[in-house]
C-alpha cells in the first residue's frame, strides 16, 4: 500500500513518523511504502518567529534538516506537488515525477496574504516568515517612540499571536527603558480583545493594567502609508507610527491552482479528517476548511488521529478514531509569564492566570518541539 | 441568481462563528446569502452587531435544539 504525504510541516512530519513507527514491520517487508513530498529540505519551528521578532531567538534556531526528523524507511523528496490528479490517485511534482498512492495526506499549510488589504504589504511589519521577522526585529530596535498599532486580518494562523506580540512588545519597551515613549494600540476584528471569551476576560484588564490601548470591532480595510492611517470596514480610522500586522491567510497556491478549495481551504470532514468526497485522501492542519484554530497543535492532534486511522486501515481495513477538535495553545503573556488554552469541539477553554512555570514550560517546548515533530511527544 | 452558503461553526470556539463569518463573507459575491450555524448563544448578538456596524444585511435568526441559525446577506 502506497501512503503519500504532501507537506513537510508539523502535521505532515508527525503523521509520517507516527505511521512509520506503527507500521514498522509492514514498512520493512515492503507491504507499505511511505513517501513524503515537500517544497523544502528544512523544517521550520514557526512559533519561534515571534521570539525572533523581539530578539529572543536567532533565525538559525528555527530550523532543522527535514530528513533528520524522519523515521528510517520514509522516502523523502524535496520536490513539491504541482498537480493533483485525484480521480487517478496520482500527483505530479515540480520535477515532473508522477507518484501514485492508495492513501494520500495533504498537509500543505497556509501563507500570509497581505495583498488582501490595499496598502498593507508595503506599509506594515510582519513576523510570520523569517525575512519579515528579522526585518521587524531591526525596525523595533530603531524605534525610539510613537504609536505602534497591531492589526490583523481573518483568518490567520496562530490565533494567540496577536495577544502574544502585543504583551511581548510591552515588555520589550520596558526592558529598553522607553515604554513611556511608546503607545501600544491593539485592534481586533470582533467585539472583544480575543475570540476566546475566557482569554478576552483575562486579557482586557491586563491591557488596562499595563497601559495598552485597544479598539475592538476593527477589521482592516485599507492602509494609507503616506498619511499613516488605517481604515476599517466599520468606518473608523487609526493613526500609526509603526504598523504591525498579522494579515489574513490563504492555503497554499497549489491548492488554489488545482481548484481543491476556495482560498486554498480544502473541504474536510471535521471528525474523520478526510477530504469531502474522497475517502482515501486526508487533510491536516491549516489547509482544512474546518472552523478550528489554524495552529500547530491542531495539526499535531489531527496527525495523531489520521496516523492511527491509516495504520488501522492497513491492518484492519477500517479507521478506529475520530478527531475531537482538540487544540492546545500556549499564550506568551510577556517575557516572563505564560498561560495556555486547551479546548475541543465540546469543551471551551478556561485559561488560568499566567505563571512563570508555564513560561518556562513554553521555553522548554521551544526546544522540545523537535521531539514532537518526530512523533515522540 | 444569489447563492446561499452555509457556515457550520457548531463547536467552534476559536476562531469562533463571527470570525469564521468575517473570513468567509469575502469569499461570496455581493447579494449572496449566508447562514451561520452556531452552538454559541453569544453569536445571536455578536453577529447582528457586527453586520450592523459594517453594513451587511441581517435577515434574522432562530434557535433550534441548541443551534442558532443566523441568516444574512452580503451587502457590499
Amino acid at each position: 500500500m502506497k501512503i503519500l504525504i504532501v507537506g513537510g510541516g508539523m502535521g505532515g512530519t508527525i503523521l509520517a513518523n507516527n505511521v512509520a513507527r506503527t507500521l514498522k514491520s509492514e514498512l520493512k517487508s515492503g507491504k507499505v511504502q511511505i513517501t513524503m513530498l515537500s517544497a523544502s529540505d528544512r523544517h521550520m519551528y514557526q512559533p519561534g518567529l515571534l521570539y525572533v521578532a523581539v530578539g529572543r531567538m536567532t533565525p538559525d534556531e528555527l530550523y532543522r534538516d527535514q530528513a533528520s526528523l524522519l523515521e528510517s524507511g520514509i522516502q523523502f523528496h524535496v520536490d513539491p506537488v504541482e498537480t493533483f490528479m485525484l480521480d487517478d490517485n496520482q500527483v505530479k511534482t515540480k520535477g515532473g515525477k508522477v507518484h501514485s498512492y492508495d492513501i494520500m495526506v495533504i498537509a500543505t499549510g497556509s501563507r500570509m496574504w497581505p495583498d488582501a488589504i490595499p496598502g498593507l504589504k508595503e506599509n506594515a511589519e510582519f513576523f510570520y516568515t523569517e525575512e519579515s521577522a528579522v526585518k521587524m526585529f531591526h525596525r523595533l530596535r530603531q524605534f525610539e517612540g510613537g504609536k505602534i498599532v497591531i492589526a490583523m486580518g481573518v483568518p490567520h494562523k496562530c490565533p494567540m499571536a496577536p495577544l502574544e506580540i502585543t504583551f511581548m512588545l510591552n515588555e520589550y519597551f520596558i526592558e529598553r527603558g522607553i515604554r513611556d515613549k511608546v503607545q501600544i494600540h491593539y485592534t481586533y476584528p470582533i467585539g472583544r480583545v480575543h475570540t476566546l471569551e475566557n482569554v478576552a476576560k483575562w486579557a482586557q484588564p491586563e491591557m488596562d493594567r499595563v497601559g495598552i490601548t485597544y479598539e475592538t470591532l476593527f477589521n482592516l480595510k485599507s492602509v494609507d502609508g503616506e498619511k499613516r492611517v488605517l481604515h476599517s470596514e466599520e468606518g473608523t480610522e487609526v493613526i500609526y507610527d509603526m504598523l504591525i500586522s498579522i494579515p489574513a491567510h490563504k492555503g497554499m497556491e497549489v491548492i488554489e491552482t488545482n481548484k481543491m478549495g476556495q482560498n486554498g481551504w480544502i473541504p474536510t470532514d471535521r471528525y474523520n479528517l478526510n477530504m469531502e468526497g474522497r475517502s482515501n485522501v486526508f487533510i491536516l492542519g491549516d489547509t482544512t476548511n474546518i472552523p478550528i484554530s489554524k495552529a500547530g497543535s491542531t495539526a499535531h492532534f489531527e496527525a495523531e488521529t489520521v496516523g492511527a486511522n491509516i495504520a488501522a486501515l492497513v491492518r484492519f481495513g477500517a479507521p478506529v478514531r475520530k478527531y475531537d477538535g482538540k487544540v492546545f495553545c500556549f499564550i506568551q503573556t510577556g517575557s516572563e509569564k505564560a498561560t495556555y488554552a486547551m479546548f475541543n469541539y465540546l469543551q471551551p477553554p478556561d485559561p488560568k492566570a499566567p505563571t512563570r512555570a508555564i513560561h518556562w514550560f513554553k521555553l522548554a517546548y521551544n526546544k522540545l518541539y523537535w521531539i514532537s515533530a518526530r512523533g515522540l511527544l | 441568481m444569489a447563492e446561499k452558503k452555509i457556515i457550520d461553526a457548531r463547536g467552534s470556539f476559536c476562531p469562533g462563528p463571527l470570525m469564521e463569518l468575517i473570513g468567509a463573507i469575502k469569499m461570496v459575491a455581493i447579494g449572496d446569502e449566508i447562514e451561520v450555524l452556531s452552538s454559541d448563544r453569544g453569536s445571536a448578538n455578536d453577529i447582528p452587531e457586527w453586520l450592523k456596524k459594517v453594513g451587511h444585511e441581517f435577515l434574522g435568526s432562530r434557535e433550534e435544539a441548541g443551534v442558532w441559525h443566523i441568516k444574512l446577506k452580503r451587502s457590499k
